[in-house]
């Protein structure tokens, strides 16, 4: 990770409505020199907007946009799409069929000379290995190719920021991932500053350094995937990342959340809490392990085979459900009661009792 | 018809090669493709060398020479026009947008040939113009004439744009909005995006409708009758009917025909060329461009000037000569004419709708290799214009006819005409010319209808003839009504054909147009035309309903 302390953009108090709809609620975040951001969220959670208001297809109501510390949109200021230094990947493309994949790399290279052109468009496609297909159609490539070809026209104009809308959700699943890490080198190579946007976690996770998890307008939590997944802010990130389920608990004394799991140590991070307080923690289906000889008892509600494990939903003896990943060599039927020993490595905890979770 | 059961045969001894019923009637209906285009190659056969060396020394280069700079006037005119104006309703807002998307379609509904003799009526040295003009400044005063190429390619711009309007209009429809923008990410301002990007893109469809431009223009023989501007198409006629030399007129229509060909192929191309343009998937539309305000006025004077020219104008004045002449003119006859036109043009959209069924049924059970090419055949006669058709199945009819009458001789020891002079040649001719409109109609409806539903059906127990009834009627019903317009109209307009193979005294409203305006009788025209535009109308109606639901 290329990074330095420079803000390469920085959005702050974005906000943007069509009609009575707000779409985006007073948001900000930043990106540094060379980081790769995500904003992850379901379909219609506004992350599209963002992405097309910094590209300036879209006007906000209010806020401001800084890209290189240049700013390019404020109330009573917007600079056109095509002076904002930024380039964009489409989600279908948006490849130039009439051109071909060199004069699609070209085509935003105008005011160069032609034999430095020429340079930059095979470094470029080198660059995304496509050397051998300059001469190729968009029509006669396969969807991974021509994604590449986007991407290496965008990089060619070497903007400021890389804007990537959904990159691979046209793609089939088993490429994706290949791709993801693919690009992921690509952009460190390049060292182009990015911001996308995707609803698939997995693609987030393998290509962002920083993801921001929206809802309905507004970034929820702004962090490492690690930290994500393992430290969500509010039980919104906590369901949306990964898998689990929340159990009831209260505070007893010494910093210890007690659950139908048993008693657990609070980490330090969280605040003071008063005992006897209501609380809802977090259980992640790795948090579980199946042991026979275990005094923990929990019923098979449902079990999901998964080829290599499978998983169970498990309904603990004092109430609560929780997940269970177990090796699929251990094969129990619904209604069968099994032993369960919990390791919970990360301790998460909502001050939001469970009932007004979900 | 078991359109359903696959018959199986026991193998007998000899193999011949099998063919459904389906696609040994399409073979038949490819007949009536090849067979005048058979005869007209072979005329060569039987070269009439003088009347050949005439047409050589006197016409040949004027014909050529008149007939590009025609179509090559038309084309870029028609152009220029139909791309501006798609560009203007189809991407950009302006005041009266909604109003003219549409009714700049309505010049559809003018025959080329009513268009040109209504223009030159009024621009003719007795029209109105010309005389106000004369009043004004002196008697000494002329307008340059208007039988000159530049008139002929003025009224076909105005006639044909049509056809470059709705294709490119089209073409800008399908890019979405992803396009454009991704080309001003990249650094193009909104003029630079359209020269590069949207234009380019657009390029299959604007080619699409200039050749269809180019071979309606080829085709013409109305319009350009009128304006006494000799083409391959009124050589043809005269080669007929004032040489009466019908071998060098089929001669005269080879040369047409390679031309026609031509034209068909590259239109091939850029067909193939839009399927890999489209955009992907259904996209956002780009919001329209707000046009600044003095350039708002300059768009919708011009699509106003443009359609008071092409349909405004005309019709104004086909209204005021037919209100002016109407006491004196009207009278039974112009129900006969009526009649016929119309009895023609219903019989020939049954037969040809009937047809179309038979070769859209063949596509569907055979959907690949060779039947398709034989439908391809069947349907090239589009291309053909009327007077290459007139005389290329005329005279194997001619030929039919010959021998009947010998076989009669021999028989029965007297003899009549059998099919010179009847209306069956007429029909035969229309069916090759419009066979393809009508199944590109009833095909298109035909493709709804997929294999999984005729599946579905049978496994509920329906059968063939229940499943074509219940099925298959409602659901092709819109194309076929489509299909029945289109060919109506397109016949009661149709002129070189009737003109050329019509039974003696059989006058048809197109027939009697020509007449009248080979005589320079613009007035008593206006009332025929004006029934051919009112029947011109249908169809658009029908479309523009269409695109609105």
């Amino acid at each position: 990770m290329k990074t330095s302390e420079n803000v390469a953009l920085s959005i702050r108090n974005l906000s943007m409505s069509y009609g009575e709809q707000t779409v985006i609620n007073n948001l900000s975040l930043r990106l540094k020199q060379g980081e790769i951001g995500c904003l992850l969220g379901e379909s219609g959670c506004g992350k599209t907007s963002v992405l097309r208001t910094i590209a300036g297809f879209e006007s906000p109501s209010s806020g401001e946009i800084e890209i290189d510390e240049v700013l390019v949109s404020s109330d009573d200021f917007l600079l056109p799409p095509a002076k904002r230094s930024i380039a964009m990947v489409f989600q279908d493309y948006a490849l130039f069929p009439h051109l071909s994949v060199e004069d699609n790399v070209a085509f935003g290279l105008r005011k160069t000379r032609k034999k430095q052109v020429r340079e930059k468009v095979r470094e470029m496609l080198e660059l995304v290995k496509l050397q051998t297909l300059t001469k190729s159609f968009p029509h006669e490539l396969s969807g991974g190719q021509q994604q590449r070809v986007a991407l290496a026209r965008a990089l060619a104009v070497e903007p400021r920021l890389l804007l990537m809308d959904e990159p691979f959700s046209n793609l089939d699943v088993s490429l994706r991932e290949e791709l993801s890490v693919e690009v992921r080198k690509i952009l460190e190579q390049a060292g182009t500053t990015t911001l996308f946007v995707t609803h698939n976690q997995q693609e987030a996770f393998a290509l962002a350094d920083t993801i921001g998890v929206m809802q309905q307008g507004i970034i929820c939590q702004w962090d490492a995937p690690y930290t994500l997944y393992h430290e969500p802010s509010d039980p919104f990130v906590a369901d949306f990342i990964g898998e689990g389920r929340l159990i009831s608990g209260h505070i007893g004394g010494d910093g210890i959340v007690e659950t139908g799991l048993g008693p657990f140590p609070i980490p330090e991070t969280y605040g003071t809490f008063v005992q006897g307080e209501k609380v809802s923690m977090l259980i992640r289906p790795e948090d579980i392990f199946h042991e026979d000889g275990s005094g923990l008892q929990a019923k098979v509600l449902q079990r999901t085979f998964r080829g290599a494990g499978i998983m169970y939903e498990l309904e603990l003896h004092q109430g609560g459900i929780v997940q269970a990943l177990v090796p699929s060599s251990c094969d129990h039927l619904p209604g069968e009661k099994i032993g369960i020993r919990p390791s919970v490595g990360h301790v998460v905890i909502f001050r939001q009792p469970l009932e007004s979770t979900f | 018809m078991s359109s359903i059961h696959v018959p199986t045969r026991t193998q007998g001894l000899f193999r011949l090669p099998r063919m459904s019923g389906w696609q040994i009637s399409t073979s038949l209906i490819c007949l009536l493709v090849l067979v005048p285009l058979t005869t007209l190659f072979l005329s060569f056969l039987h070269p009439e060398k003088e009347i050949w060396e005439h047409i050589l020394q006197t016409m040949m280069s004027r014909l050529l020479i008149n007939s590009v700079l025609m179509v090559t006037g038309v084309a870029l005119c028609t152009g220029i026009l139909g791309v501006s104006l798609a560009w203007l309703t189809g991407v950009c807002e302006f005041p009266g947008r909604r109003f003219f998307s549409w009714a700049l379609l309505l010049p559809m509904a003018m025959p080329t040939y009513v268009l040109a003799f209504v223009w030159m009526g009024l621009l003719d040295f007795p029209g109105p113009l010309q005389s106000a003009l004369r009043q004004l400044f002196g008697t000494e005063f002329r307008l340059p004439e208007f039988r000159s190429l530049a008139g002929v390619i003025q009224t076909m711009t105005l006639a044909l744009y049509p056809y470059v309007y709705l294709l490119a209009k089209n073409g800008f429809a399908t890019q979405g909005a992803r396009a454009m923008e991704a080309a001003k990410t990249l650094g193009c301002s909104q003029t630079q995006a359209l020269f590069r990007v949207a234009l380019p893109m657009a390029w299959p469809w604007i080619a699409g409708g200039v050749l269809l431009v180019v071979m309606e223009s080829l085709a013409d023989f109305g319009a350009v009758s009128i304006f006494n501007f000799d083409t391959f198409t009124t050589a043809i006629y005269k080669a007929w009917f004032g040489f009466f030399s019908l071998s060098a007129a089929a001669q005269l229509s080879t040369v047409l025909i390679l031309l026609v060909f031509l034209i068909m192929e590259l239109d091939k191309r850029s067909r193939k060329k839009r399927r890999f343009y489209q955009a992907e998937r259904q996209q956002t539309k780009a919001p329209r461009i707000k046009l600044p305000m003095h350039l708002q006025c300059v768009a919708s004077t011009c699509c106003t000037l443009i359609l008071l020219l092409a349909f405004g104008l005309p019709l104004s004045q086909l209204l005021y000569w037919a209100v002016q002449i109407f006491e004196q003119e009207f009278g039974s006859r112009y129900l006969y004419l009526l009649v016929h036109s119309a009895s023609l043009a219903a019989i020939a959209a049954v037969i040809i709708v009937f047809l179309a069924f038979v070769l859209a049924y063949t596509s569907r059970r055979h959907p690949v290799g060779i039947t398709q090419w034989f439908i391809h055949i069947a349907t090239l006669g589009y291309g053909l214009p009327g007077t290459v058709l007139a005389v290329g199945i005329y005279i194997p009819m001619a030929g039919l006819d010959n021998l009947l009458i010998s076989l009669q001789d021999k028989v029965l020891g007297s003899s009549t005409s059998l099919l010179q002079g009847t209306v069956l040649v007429m029909l035969l001719a229309y069916t090759v010319r419009f066979l393809a409109a009508g199944f590109k109609a009833v095909d298109s409806g035909m493709h709804r209808v997929t294999p999984s539903i005729d599946e579905a059906a049978r496994l509920m127990g329906m059968r063939g003839p229940k499943i074509l009834m219940k099925i298959h009627l409602p659901i092709i019903k819109g194309g076929a009504l489509t299909a029945l317009t289109m060919v109506f109209v397109d016949v009661m307009k149709e002129m070189p054909i009737t003109l050329m193979t019509r039974p003696f005294g059989w006058d048809t409203l197109a027939v009697k147009i020509f007449e009248l305006t080979s005589e320079g009788e613009w007035e008593r025209a206006a009332i025929p035309a004006l029934f051919l535009v009112v029947t011109g109308l249908l169809p658009i109606i029908f479309f523009m309903r269409k695109s609105e639901s």
